[in-house]
Formats: structure tokens, C-alpha cells, sequence
């Protein structure tokens, strides 16, 4: 704005940037304080007043991807002593890690749910983007008739409740044995994300002077050649910001996944709350778990900064 | 569609004349998205119209009788889903009320000359970006009236907040009104830096009041993209789903969503579910009518 003149606006400017600062602090406070309890014994969890300094620990996350029961008797010093270093932590905590017969340790859910979650993200991206490109460049570059109401078809699709659209699927999915599959939530989740994938390509498409193209048919390529070659490599920075935001749609999603998912391919967003059981749970494995499943969004989002309008607004609003 | 026109090339060219034509590349292009999104989106709510006639149930063998609109009939007059769907508007209310003005007052205190602008906005949109579902739940802790840090930063003692009947839904909102007022945020920093900073040079020299130039300068050219925000936020909030489930089971925040979501998978009212689910189909699809509306609106500016 106006660069800064009187004594008085200079005062202004000043608690400005005092209160961006603190309201800054506090919609962190929930992220930071997640971050910190991933770190806490557990009985410094649910301290009354909350304990802020603390010395940080690894434990929840050994908890997170194991099974573990409550030790009876303590371990005996041997029995201790021969634990790898891990495997004391739990001691410590007053549990142990189950083993199987042969003695190998048994995984908690946590590791093949974030498995889910990556094969499903991932994959629905890639048909999503995949599929979008191409559909958003047919949109662009052709005339196609009725293409406000095809475009207004495709993103409406988008809008509907979750729970209106899982009721019919959940229906076919089991006609078909589609449930609790991974290909089911796949399906799903391409089907969710292509429209916006086909709005917001469009945006990035319709931005890259036809000339290219023509310049290209020109000298000799075919109008497929000319996608692949001069377009597609134009549209790089689209395409990765497109594939970011459709991969965070996927793997923040919930309630397809509660709904179509119990046990062999549910995702960590139905699982994680499945943890909190009735009795005192220990939200320090909670909090392990909730920190490692928003690391990857986290480093998108710095990533994706200068894209964020765009893609909130399905491409309608770019700076 | 059939009979569309192509663009940039003449068919008679050379050019055209090389590999596929461009009306098979278009067809070939689009015709496969346009066809999943039918099997995928279309079909299946089809199938869901079907069964909204009928008394099936997903948990029985029993077949499906045809039973006309009684199921709409019966939703429409029972007393609790008018409850469900006041609870809604409710939420609705606070959360996009909220959002519009905790985002929008930030967008005014960062649009100005700023240390750190870049790194501050993006790290105020983080809450946004997070699932709601595993954020969500750990506002629980967060609201816990012994050991939550809200109480205690506050010095509320025990306050109840998801326990509480009358709190709950506002503690939900409250949780919703974080993660998405940074969008109401980005969108109106979008507003405010696209505002010519000719018109506030020329009130001042005229020597407007700072009141004057934010409702007769600020405030209107900003407010299409406000619009489109509170529009689309409306839309979220009024399916929302994740949160009021996650934090609480109080009666007073069932939500629409989550009536629909116990009447279809624990109740197994199937043929009820699938017309309660068009009543809400038909709402959304009004929204979204006029949110699309405002976002063409603003693309041709």
C-alpha cells in the first residue's frame, strides 16, 4: 500500500505487524503442539497445567509402528539388557512389544495404513492428472458444443456430499466385490479429482499461445506431436501444481474411506481416529502418527505457495 | 458434440492432413473422461434415484418394494431431519460468519508493507491444507476441560466444550473456522492487491476518511472474490461431515451429513437414505449453480 508517511501511520503499520505476528502464533499454537506431543513421555501428555518444556523422546513413534501389551512383571535385567534400544524405550513406558513365535516383532496397523495411502494417492493422481491433461487440452484447444454445460457437468460432479455419492457406490462396490480394495478407492478418488484436474488444467492450457503449436504444425508435426512435444513440456509447472493439490485431496481424504474401507485397504485418515478408543488413549502415539501423515502435505504446501489461489479457486483466480 | 466445429486448423490443409484429424484427437481426448465421470458420478446416482422409491434395506435379503414418494413424503414431514437441518443452517451461519471475519481482517493487516509477508501468508494457510480428519481429532485434546491447552491459555478452569449440548457445536465450528479462514484469506489478499493503488492516492488528496476509502473503495471492488469465497465456504460447511463426526456424537451437532451417513450405514434405511441424500443433491446443486455463476464472473474481468 502507500508507503509509509506520518508518525501516525508508521504506529499503525507497526501493531499491524504485531498482531500478524501473534494471530500467526496462535494458528500455528495447534500444529506446534502436535508436533511436540509426537516427542513427550507419556505421562507428560495430559498434564495439568499442560507441560510445555519437556525432554523430547522417540518412544511415540517406536509405540506407533508396533503392537505392544502391558508388562506385567518388569523385564528381567538379562531380558533387558539384550533389547536392542528400541525395544527398552517400550520397557521404560511399562509395555512390551509383542513378538511372534519366532521371535519377530508384530507391526502395529499404522505402517500398512500409510502403505494405503500412498498407493491410493498416488495412483488416483496419476490417472486423475493423467486423464485431465489430455481432456483439459480437448477443451482448449477444440470447439466443443455445449462446453459450459460439459465443464459445469464435469465440476458439479465434484460439489455432492461424499455420503451422497458413497451410498450408490457402496452398493455397486459390494455387487461387484469392489470394497475394502484398493482399486475401489482408486476409482473413487480419480473420479473425484479428475474434474477439478480438467478445471484447473484448463486454466494452465489456455494460457499457452496457440502459435506454439501452429508454429509446430507448420514445420511438419502432427497436431500429436505438437501435444506431446511443445505443449505437455509448456504445461510442466501446471501439471506438477495439479498433481500436488489432487494427491493432498486424496490423502486427506475421509469419509469415502470410512465408508468403503474396514481393514485390508483403509487409509491412515479413517484409522488414526479408530485409535482413540473409549478408555485414555495415549496421545502420544496419536500425535507420532498425526505429525508423520502431515509431513508430506506440509512440504507441499511450501512447495505449491505461489499456486495455492489458483488451485483453491479451480483455476478461476491466478496472480 | 458430434458435430462440433474444429479451430485452428483448415481440414483442407496440409497440416490436417498429417496424423489423426483433430476431431478424433478431441474426441479421443475427452470422450474418455466425459464416459468415466457418467459410470463413476452419474450412474451411480441414477441407481441411488432408483432406489428412493422403494423400502430396501442393504442389511436384508428382503426385495425392494416400490413404495412411490412415501419415502420423500416421510422425510419431509418428520420433525427430526427439519432438525437436522436447522443444526446445519446454524453451523453454517457461525463457521462462514467466522471464517469472513477472522480471514478477511487478516488479508487487511497483511496487504500492507510487511518483514517476512511471503513466508507468514504461507505458513497462516498451512491449517487448511491438513485433513480434517486427523487435525480434527486432535482438537480433542486440545478442547479436553482438564488438560487442554484452550482452557488453560484461556484460564477457563473446566470449561466444557464438546460435552457440553449447547457448546459443541460451536467448539466444531470454532475448529473450522481455523482450518479455513486462510482461505477466506488468500482469496481476499487476491481482492486487495488487484484494488488500483491510483483510487487510494486520489482519496487521499481529497482527503477521505480511512473509514470512507475502505466502504467506498476497499470494500466493493474486493467484494467479487469475497463473494465467491463465502459462496464456496457455504457449500463446504453446509456438507460438512469429518469434523462434527470425528469431534463429537453430541444430538446437537448432527449435521445433515452425518444423519444421512447413521440413517444409510447403521440404520440400513437404504431406500430412505438414497431420497434424503436427493433432497440434499438438490440443495447442493443450487449452490454450486450459482457459485460456478460467480467464478465465470470474475474469469472474464
Amino acid at each position: 500500500m502507500a508507503a509509509v508517511r506520518t508518525n501516525g501511520e508508521r504506529t499503525i503499520n507497526r501493531l499491524a505487524i504485531v498482531s500478524v505476528l501473534i494471530i500467526t502464533m496462535i494458528f500455528l499454537a495447534p500444529i506446534y503442539w502436535i508436533a511436540s506431543t509426537a516427542f513427550k513421555p507419556r505421562n507428560l501428555a495430559t498434564t495439568i497445567p499442560p507441560t510445555i518444556v519437556f525432554t523430547p523422546e522417540i518412544s511415540p513413534f517406536v509405540k506407533l509402528f508396533t503392537k505392544r501389551s502391558q508388562l506385567r512383571a518388569p523385564p528381567s535385567q538379562e531380558e533387558y539388557a539384550a533389547a536392542p534400544w528400541w525395544e527398552r524405550l517400550v520397557f521404560d513406558g511399562g509395555e512390551k512389544v509383542v513378538r511372534s513365535g519366532r521371535g519377530e516383532v508384530q507391526l502395529s496397523g499404522y505402517p500398512s495404513r500409510f502403505m494405503n495411502s500412498l498407493i491410493v494417492a498416488i495412483t488416483s493422481t496419476v490417472l486423475a492428472v493423467g486423464m485431465g491433461t489430455f481432456t483439459a487440452y480437448g477443451f482448449s484447444r477444440f470447439r466443443v458444443k455445449g462446453e459450459q454445460d460439459l465443464l459445469f457437468f464435469i465440476l458439479s460432479t465434484r460439489m455432492l456430499p461424499p455420503v451422497v455419492v458413497a451410498i450408490p457406490m457402496f452398493l455397486m462396490y459390494r455387487a461387484v466385490g469392489l470394497n475394502d480394495t484398493h482399486l475401489g478407492l482408486i476409482i473413487l478418488y480419480t473420479a473425484f479429482n479428475l474434474s477439478f484436474s480438467v478445471w484447473l488444467m484448463k486454466g494452465f492450457i489456455d494460457e499457452i499461445p496457440k502459435e506454439y503449436e501452429e508454429a509446430a504444425l507448420v514445420d511438419g508435426y502432427t497436431r500429436m506431436q505438437a501435444f506431446f512435444k511443445i505443449v505437455l513440456p509448456e504445461a510442466a509447472t501446471g501439471i506438477a501444481a495439479t498433481a500436488v493439490f489432487c494427491f493432498i485431496t486424496a490423502w486427506n481424504e475421509y469419509a469415502f474411506a470410512l465408508i468403503m474401507t474396514n481393514r485390508r485397504a483403509q487409509t491412515a485418515p479413517p484409522f488414526i481416529p479408530s485409535q482413540v478408543g473409549s478408555g485414555l488413549p495415549d496421545w502420544t502415539v496419536i500425535a507420532s502418527g498425526t505429525l508423520l501423515f502431515l509431513l508430506p502435505v506440509a512440504i507441499f504446501t511450501f512447495l505449491l505457495r505461489n499456486h495455492l489461489l489458483r488451485g483453491m479457486s479451480f483455476g478461476a483466480i491466478r496472480k | 458434440m458430434a458435430t462440433a466445429v474444429l479451430t485452428t486448423l483448415d481440414p483442407k490443409s496440409r497440416a490436417a492432413s498429417r496424423g489423426m484429424s483433430d476431431m478424433s484427437i478431441r474426441n479421443l481426448f475427452i470422450i474418455p473422461t466425459i464416459v468415466f465421470l457418467i459410470v463413476f458420478n452419474i450412474f451411480p446416482l441414477l441407481y441411488s434415484l432408483g432406489y428412493s422409491f422403494t423400502d430396501f434395506r442393504a442389511s436384508s435379503n428382503a426385495p425392494a418394494n416400490f413404495v412411490g414418494l412415501q419415502n420423500y413424503r416421510d422425510l419431509l414431514a418428520d420433525p427430526f431431519i427439519w432438525t437436522n437441518f436447522t443444526i446445519t443452517a446454524k453451523y453454517v451461519i457461525v463457521s462462514v460468519v467466522g471464517q469472513v471475519v477472522v480471514g478477511f481482517g487478516v488479508a487487511l493487516l497483511l496487504n500492507r508493507d510487511i518483514p517476512l509477508k511471503g513466508l507468514l501468508t504461507t505458513l497462516l494457510l498451512l491449517p487448511m491444507m491438513l485433513s480434517m480428519a486427523v487435525v480434527g481429532l486432535f482438537w480433542k485434546l486440545l478442547y479436553d476441560p482438564s488438560f487442554g491447552i484452550i482452557n488453560y491459555a484461556l484460564g477457563l478452569g473446566t470449561f466444557e466444550w464438546l460435552s457440553n449440548p449447547n457448546m459443541a457445536l460451536y467448539a466444531v465450528a470454532l475448529t473450522d473456522i481455523w482450518m479455513w479462514s486462510p482461505f477466506v484469506m488468500l482469496l481476499s489478499l487476491a481482492g486487495l492487491s488487484a484494488v488500483p493503488k491510483h483510487l487510494y492516492e486520489a482519496a487521499a488528496i481529497d482527503r477521505a476518511g480511512s473509514l470512507y476509502t475502505f466502504f467506498r473503495i476497499t470494500l466493493p471492488l474486493v467484494a467479487p472474490i469475497l463473494m465467491i469465497a463465502i459462496i464456496f465456504r457455504t457449500m463446504e460447511a453446509f456438507k460438512t461431515f469429518d469434523l462434527a463426526y470425528i469431534l463429537t456424537s453430541q444430538p446437537t451437532t448432527e449435521v445433515i451429513s452425518i444423519r444421512l451417513y447413521k440413517m444409510a450405514f447403521q440404520e440400513w434405511q437404504t431406500g430412505m437414505s438414497c431420497a434424503l441424500a436427493y433432497i440434499v443433491l438438490i440443495m447442493v446443486l443450487a449452490i454450486t449453480n450459482i457459485y460456478v455463476k460467480y467464478l465465470n464472473k470474475v474469469k472474464e474481468r
